[in-house]
């Protein structure tokens, strides 16, 4: 840990910003100093994004002031922002994929030829500022043809490229490997020792604990905690910001095992370039079993799970069966009725229909059953029954039935789609991300509903980028890299190290 | 079957599909600039015929040919600023806007030829400009250096267009802005105000095509276009949103338009089949847009109002 820190470089005193109903910031103090990290730590919807916009000038604030060594500022635009020497990397990366990587650089700028773009210019200050901090990436490549890790890289080069000092990185590592994390995060070290200051926006408890060299938490708006991480752990850490005691992982009761629920052999699928992403795989998943799958994003995962729930089609030779029934030539609804549940990836996308009401939705599968409709016509009364019972039995927070899904929160909307996903008692469920995007309080509560189906004999999969949800949910985890299963390994005994390795396509 | 090739490849068509496909080209180009910003145009084919409508006009009551393009520019520009404030400011949904621009160029220019002229009357049409030696080589040299200014320039174009777009700052502010506006904003570059540009641009070469288009004729009627506007669109297309490739489509499209009317012409083809011939572009262009669906990735953002949220 850096004690060396400098300078206040930046200061927000008491700002309070209001939306129509909502007290997004409320009297936040918030400063960084020089050659520091510090950590803003909270809830999705907590303020954190809200304060960092107002730094950057995206909004301003009602109350409170912005001072910038030490003089007070008003930060008008992102340009004014950006001028003032602060960079802002933000989670879905701001980069124009079409466009090479000195093109991304140069955008904005003023060029040295005008009206003529300079590259050649931008190239070499570019080449600079890789040899300065270990930021290796090409100057003439086109950004789509970069990983995930070398798109943040350029991220991070464009802030340098613009003399940031300070620099707010919003979730930053949300879609990286743990091997590429670990180069980020010395990356980051090296600017911090350079004399940067450094925001660091996130809810992985664990790399808030290994990079901060402060944290403040903010909880519906307020600053609820200051702390470091030589005062902390991670329990506290996550305590501090629901605002009550939280079990980071699930209690899982010893069940049985049973018999095999699903079962994969030689499943290969294409993904949508045409190129193959799922290459002969072979999973078994057996009664009262979680299977986890690891995985870096874009390694078949996501093409595993639309072929299990029948949206994408498989190659000759695949078979998948549901308690021992051939599913692979079935449409949805087919397999549905044979006992399968899916949690997709995408909850807005393939999960839920965000203008239709919370009853739409949690009736989405079954409003064609006898249950809730007849001769045509919705049985209102009986989906009002059961929709409020599900509503209560997952604590949905929402105003009403009636309301429309997408004013949700991401933890609510999941909520109601695994509760709609759970109301058959399905005896397999495919849960892709089921927690990505959603708050502590409401992971802890979908983890715990799929260990409760899991003891009452579902077979589990869990497709998660996120290695300690993994860890924490699943008896056996699976890892996938390039569309082949690398190897499966026991929970226990299992490290985020070994797993790593196997997700890059390193075999031990 | 002889007869029916030697009456296609011949360098009588070549020189009239070259003339006919400038309006397809400069219409094209300018769609094109204005699809890599991430604004659909659909609105080209009525600002064509305003701008036809309004060239042919100024050269009846003037005769000056050079004013009459100067006002199918003019035109376009009108046209292009209304267009980009409806779209990019009131941020209204592009496809129907532009349908709506398209209804009122063929209404309001079919209201003011009715009014104002009546009877089509013929003007004088550009002339053409033989380049010396170039015109005088063998063969092409007829079928390539012999035409109008106009079409020299929309030629030129195709190497402008494409300079600008990848050499210039603005063209690298048009293309990040029909990708990722978000991102282009994010670094100060005003996604409106690029959109803004070049959607004149595109109007203005849209207007130019409908004057060059007139005064090829040399006479103006109600509907003169007949849908050249929406092809110049598909153009867009078919071409990969790259100058060349819609070159290429508009050169092909005038050429089968060339070969058609030359069999016509001949009679070779019976006048009862006419009609069926005359559809032998479209259909050829809906056959190729089929063949090269998919293949291309359209700019991210087209279409896509941008706001900041």
């Amino acid at each position: 840990m850096a004690t060396n820190t400098g300078e206040v470089m930046l200061e927000m005193r008491n700002i309070t910003k209001r939306f129509p109903g909502v007290l997004a910031n409320d009297s936040v103090n918030f400063d960084v100093r020089a050659g520091e990290v510090h950590t803003l730590l909270g809830e999705n919807g907590a303020g954190k994004s809200t304060l960092m916009k107002v730094l950057f000038g995206l909004y301003q604030p009602e109350e409170g002031e912005i001072l910038l060594n030490g003089t007070p500022t008003k930060i008008t635009s992102p340009t004014h922002a950006i001028n003032q020497r602060i960079g802002m990397i933000h989670q879905h990366f701001m980069l124009v994929p079409t466009l090479t990587v000195a093109e991304n650089v140069a955008l904005g700028l003023k060029s040295g030829r005008r009206p003529l773009t300079d590259l050649k210019a931008v190239a070499r200050g570019i080449a600079d500022i890789s040899d300065e901090y270990g930021l290796a990436v090409d100057p003439n490549v086109d950004i789509w043809r970069l990983s995930v890790g070398e798109r943040q890289r350029v991220e991070i080069i464009k802030a340098l490229y613009r003399k940031a000092e300070l620099l707010v990185l919003d979730e930053p590592t949300a879609v990286l490997t743990p091997q590429e994390v670990d180069e980020l995060f010395a990356i980051l070290r090296d600017m911090r020792n350079s004399g940067k200051g450094l925001v660091f926006i996130s809810h992985k408890l664990h790399e808030v604990m290994a990079l901060s060299d402060r944290i403040t938490v903010l909880r519906n708006g307020k600053v609820t905690g200051a702390t470091t991480p030589a005062e902390s752990d991670r329990s506290k850490l996550a305590s501090m910001m629901v605002g009550r005691e939280v079990k980071l992982a699930p209690d899982k009761p010893l069940v049985e095992i049973g018999k095999p629920r699903l079962t994969i052999s030689n499943l290969s699928v294409d993904g949508d370039r045409g190129a193959v992403a799922v290459d002969g795989v072979d999973l078994e998943i057996r009664a009262g079993e979680i299977l986890g799958i690891a995985g870096v994003s874009g390694n078949g995962q996501r093409e595993l799970a639309e072929a299990i729930a029948g949206l994408r089609s498989v190659k000759s030779g695949s078979t998948i069966s549901i308690d021992g029934k051939d599913v692979a030539g079935m449409d949805t609804r087919d397999r549905r009725n044979a006992g399968l549940s899916y949690v997709p990836e995408e909850r807005m996308r393939d999960g839920a229909i965000g203008d239709f009401t919370v009853a739409e939705n949690l009736i989405l599968v079954d409003h064609g059953s006898d249950e809730f409709s007849a001769r045509g016509m919705f049985k209102f009364a009986e989906i009002e029954t059961h929709c409020s019972q599900l509503v209560s039995d997952y604590a949905v927070k929402t105003p009403s039935l009636e309301t429309p899904t997408s004013s949700l929160s991401g933890g609510n909307i999941q909520k109601i789609i695994l509760a709609r996903e759970l109301a058959n008692e399905p005896s397999v469920m495919i849960a892709s991300q089921p927690t990505r995007g959603v708050d502590i309080g409401a992971a802890e509560y979908i983890h715990s509903r799929l260990v409760d189906a899991r003891d009452r004999g579902m077979a589990t999969m869990v497709i998660s980028e996120d290695l300690d949800e993994v860890l924490g949910l699943a008896d056996r985890i699976a890892v996938l890299c390039d569309g082949k299963v690398m190897d499966i390994v026991p929970v226990e005994g299992a490290t985020k190290e070994q797993l790593g390795l196997l997700m890059a396509g390193v075999k031990s | 079957m002889l007869e029916y090739l030697e009456a296609i490849f011949s360098v009588a068509v070549l020189a009239s599909g070259i003339r006919l496909a400038t309006p397809y080209l400069l219409a094209g180009l300018g769609e094109t600039v204005g699809q890599r910003s991430g604004v659909l145009n659909l609105g080209v084919d009525g600002v064509m015929q305003l701008s036809a409508f309004f060239a042919y006009w100024t050269v009846l009551v003037h005769e000056n040919l050079w004013l009459g393009i100067g006002v199918s520019v003019l035109v376009g520009l009108v046209m292009g600023i209304i267009y980009a404030i409806v779209t990019v400011f009131f941020e209204a949904q592009q496809g129907i806007s532009g349908i709506g621009i398209f209804l009122f160029g063929l209404g309001f220019s079919d209201l003011m030829f009715q009014k104002n002229v009546g009877t089509p009357r013929f003007v004088k049409s550009l002339p053409d400009v033989r380049i010396p030696v170039l015109s005088d080589l063998p063969v092409l040299g007829e079928a390539l250096f012999s035409h109008s200014v106009v079409i020299y320039g929309a030629f030129l174009l195709v190497p402008a267009v494409a300079w600008l777009l990848r050499k210039t700052t603005f063209g690298m502010n048009v293309r990040a802005v029909g990708e990722n506006p978000q991102a282009a904003d994010s670094l100060g570059v005003s996604a409106q105000r690029t959109r803004f540009i070049a959607i004149l641009i595109g109007n203005v070469l849209a207007g130019l095509a409908g004057g060059a288009l007139v005064l090829q004729l040399g006479v103006f009627q109600p509907n003169l276009t007949q849908g050249l506007g929406f092809i110049a669109v598909a153009l867009v297309y078919f071409g990969a949103w790259r100058p060349s490739g819609v070159m290429v489509g508009a050169l092909l499209y005038g050429l089968v338009a060339a070969s058609v009317l030359q069999l016509k012409a001949l009679q070779l083809i019976p006048r009862s089949y006419s009609d069926i011939a005359a559809m032998a572009p479209a259909v050829l262009t809906i056959a190729a847009l089929v063949i090269l669906a998919g293949r291309v990735k359209a700019p991210a953002a087209l279409t896509r109002p941008f706001a900041r949220h």
